[in-house]
């Protein structure tokens, strides 16, 4: 074992890439010289040389779409954007070609093609910077979806993210990168299409992801001291959605809190709530719950931005309103 | 020089201008076919045999002909919703494209895509792209992999007016031009971005003047002369297959139709359309063939009747097509383990 945190241990996912394939290569914004604007691709440039570590213009809309069309041309890019609400900028490239060219080329066109992003809020950096807007790739077939919560998923994803034939975002929570723990020195790749249980508990089911998972888990650690027992459920994968595990739980808990950064509106807390009540609506003995950011821009005072976002305590006071 | 030298060396130039001679035939040819074909979609989309956005490129064949004759089989191709003449070109057969217009599985891309998404795994043909300026990233992209891999191959880009007004034109001819990339960026230039005249769009309407602002060279050309886009390409390609960097053509050209089917066509002058209907780049090419003696008196009759035979067979060979089941909608989704993949 080893003490690491989540920007290290992805940083060692992208240099096993690079070492263990010559099509792998990575492009954004400040990736080289700067070493990645939140340093996770730190002393690559050096290693690899300004061929695999790209540089690029500020031009999301170009770079992604080079990504793409390097995937058609048998690399296996990785492309970093800053923030998802940079991502805006390629969101033509990603959703008009990424996510439909296989389709509308009747299955010719795949596209191998894995872009990395950081997301969400708690650092003061305002509305520009601070969004959660995972679900709104979450919503396109086509795309695969990956939100990392822990330090094994951000060591492990990147490995079968760049083996799918297909396009593949993964979203980094801008909170995590400092996030240090225990990793076992031969973690490798994860699974990346089911969600998964990180607590278990026989009262409620708390489904979380991303950034709001440490939030779910420190209300069951809240709960426990009462005697409440949170199940919680990570669901690592937003597109697909693995449903099945959620339904299990539920199935056994008979309660659910649904905890999101996003909007509460057209959320990825709506679909799951939407799923629990079309799947486990004869197990439910409370109605769905949610924990969501306020419908507000992300103000940066810290007082206006803890309250706009789901805190510890707001996911306890939804999980007692449920009379659990 | 002995005698026997000097004949050798004018059988060379009978030869010379013997296959000159096929060659330009050949060009006839392949605007004809694109031609026919497109009137032919006319009559069938009033049939409804065609649906969806149509948009025809009659008018513009020498722009697609003359650049698809200049490339190599492995090179790569990145076209634009006005592409059928393009994939013709390619070498993508009729019945494959006519099929795809009639959304029939054995059309190029399934029946999937249609008029606007013409794709072709192994003529290297990347769409079909119905986004303004969209294709331009996935280019600069093919181009990249090409490099990396140090593979000699070219990536022609085509797009038309409207695409130069969007910031993906600006950011790839950037990015291409950055990193050296062995594209050849191809604006077909025919003045209109679907109503709107390129004045009321562009600050700047010297449309070669934009590429080099980027350091990139660029020629403006006759796109209703075949022979002068088919130089052009071909000078510009050898410069970028052997690493001189991203080239810019513009070929001046003209849409003899509306924009689409549903396009009234009300923003031009019809003045305007017939003058350039005097340079159709076809009865141009017969001319001077005609004149030169390369193309025989019953020689057009006979390209004629062997291109409506094609045609026919095309239509014949769609409709005969199949439908593809309802089941199979959500197929192409994401990929398939034992499908077949293009993307090496």
């Amino acid at each position: 074992m080893s003490t690491v945190t989540y920007r290290e241990a992805m940083r060692q996912a992208i240099r096993e890439a690079l070492i263990g394939d010559d099509r792998v290569f990575l492009m954004g914004e400040d990736v080289g010289r700067y070493g990645g604007c939140y340093a996770v691709s730190l002393g690559l440039l050096e290693e690899f040389g300004p061929e695999r570590i790209r540089d690029t213009p500020l031009s999301e809309s170009a770079f992604v779409g080079a990504g793409i069309g390097a995937a058609l041309g048998g690399m296996r890019p990785i492309v970093e954007i800053m923030t998802v609400n940079f991502s805006l900028l390629a969101l033509d490239q990603i959703v008009n070609s990424a996510a439909t060219m296989l389709y509308m080329s009747g299955g010719q066109f795949n596209v191998p093609l894995v872009i990395r992003m950081t997301t969400g809020a708690g650092r003061q950096l305002a509305a520009q910077h601070s969004h959660s807007l995972e679900c709104w790739y979450a919503h396109v077939p086509g795309l695969r979806v990956l939100a990392p919560a822990t330090l094994e998923d951000a060591r492990g994803m990147l490995m079968p993210a760049l083996e799918d034939p297909d396009p593949v975002l993964i979203f980094e929570h801008g909170g995590l990168y400092n996030t240090e723990g225990e990793l076992a020195d031969e973690a490798g790749p994860v699974d990346i299409t089911s969600a998964a249980v990180r607590r278990s508990g026989d009262d409620v089911t708390i489904v979380a992801f991303g950034g709001t998972l440490r939030t779910a888990l420190g209300a069951a650690e809240h709960l426990a001291a009462d005697g409440v027992g949170a199940e919680v459920v990570d669901l690592r994968c937003l597109r697909p959605l693995d449903t099945a595990t959620i339904v299990e739980s539920v199935a056994h808990t008979h309660r659910a809190v649904v905890v999101d950064e996003g909007w509460r509106t057209g959320s990825l807390s709506a679909e799951v709530s939407a799923r629990i009540v079309e799947e486990a609506f004869y197990d439910l003995d409370s109605p769905v719950a949610r924990v969501c950011s306020a419908e507000v821009p992300m103000p940066y005072a810290k007082q206006l931005e803890d309250a706009a976002l789901p805190q510890v305590s707001d996911v306890v006071d939804a999980v007692q309103k449920l009379g659990a | 020089m002995s005698k026997t030298a000097g004949r050798a060396a004018g059988v060379e130039v009978d030869r010379a201008r013997t296959s000159e001679n096929e060659h330009l035939v050949r060009l006839l040819r392949q605007m004809l076919r694109i031609r026919r074909f497109e009137e032919r979609c006319v009559e069938l989309y009033s049939h409804s045999a065609i649906r969806g956005f149509l948009h025809l490129g009659i008018g513009e064949e020498a722009c697609a002909v003359g650049v698809i004759e200049a490339l190599q089989p492995d090179d790569a191709v990145v076209a634009t919703y006005r592409e059928h003449g393009h994939i013709l070109a390619r070498g993508v057969s009729m019945r494959a494209t006519m099929a795809e217009l009639e959304g029939k599985v054995e059309g190029c891309s399934h029946g999937r895509g249609g008029s606007m998404h013409l794709f072709d795994a192994t003529t290297r043909f990347y769409g079909g792209n119905a986004i303004v300026g969209g294709g331009l990233p996935l280019a600069v992209g093919l181009a990249l992999a090409d490099h990396l891999q140090g593979r000699q191959r070219v990536t022609v880009c085509f797009f038309g007016d409207g695409a130069v007004a969007e910031g993906e034109f600006h950011e790839s001819m950037n990015l291409a031009a950055l990193w050296q990339l062995p594209v050849l960026f191809c604006c077909e230039n025919n003045l209109y971005a679907m109503g709107t005249a390129l004045e009321l769009t562009e600050s700047e309407t010297d449309l070669s003047l934009k590429a080099s602002s980027y350091r990139m060279p660029s020629w403006k050309v006759d796109g209703m002369d075949v022979v002068a886009v088919e130089d052009a390409a071909l000078h510009a390609v050898e410069v970028v297959r052997t690493g001189g960097g991203p080239h810019f053509l513009e070929l001046r050209t003209y849409r003899f139709r509306a924009h689409s089917m549903y396009d009234p066509d009300r923003y031009r002058d019809k003045a305007e359309i017939e003058e350039w209907k005097k340079r159709d780049p076809i009865p141009t090419l017969v001319e001077r063939l005609t004149t030169s003696g390369a193309l025989a008196d019953d020689a057009l009759e006979r390209l004629e009747a062997d291109i409506k035979a094609e045609v026919d067979d095309a239509v014949a060979f769609a409709e005969a097509g199949t439908d593809e089941a309802v089941e199979d909608l959500h197929r192409f989704v994401t990929s398939e383990p034992i499908q077949g993949r293009a993307s090496q």
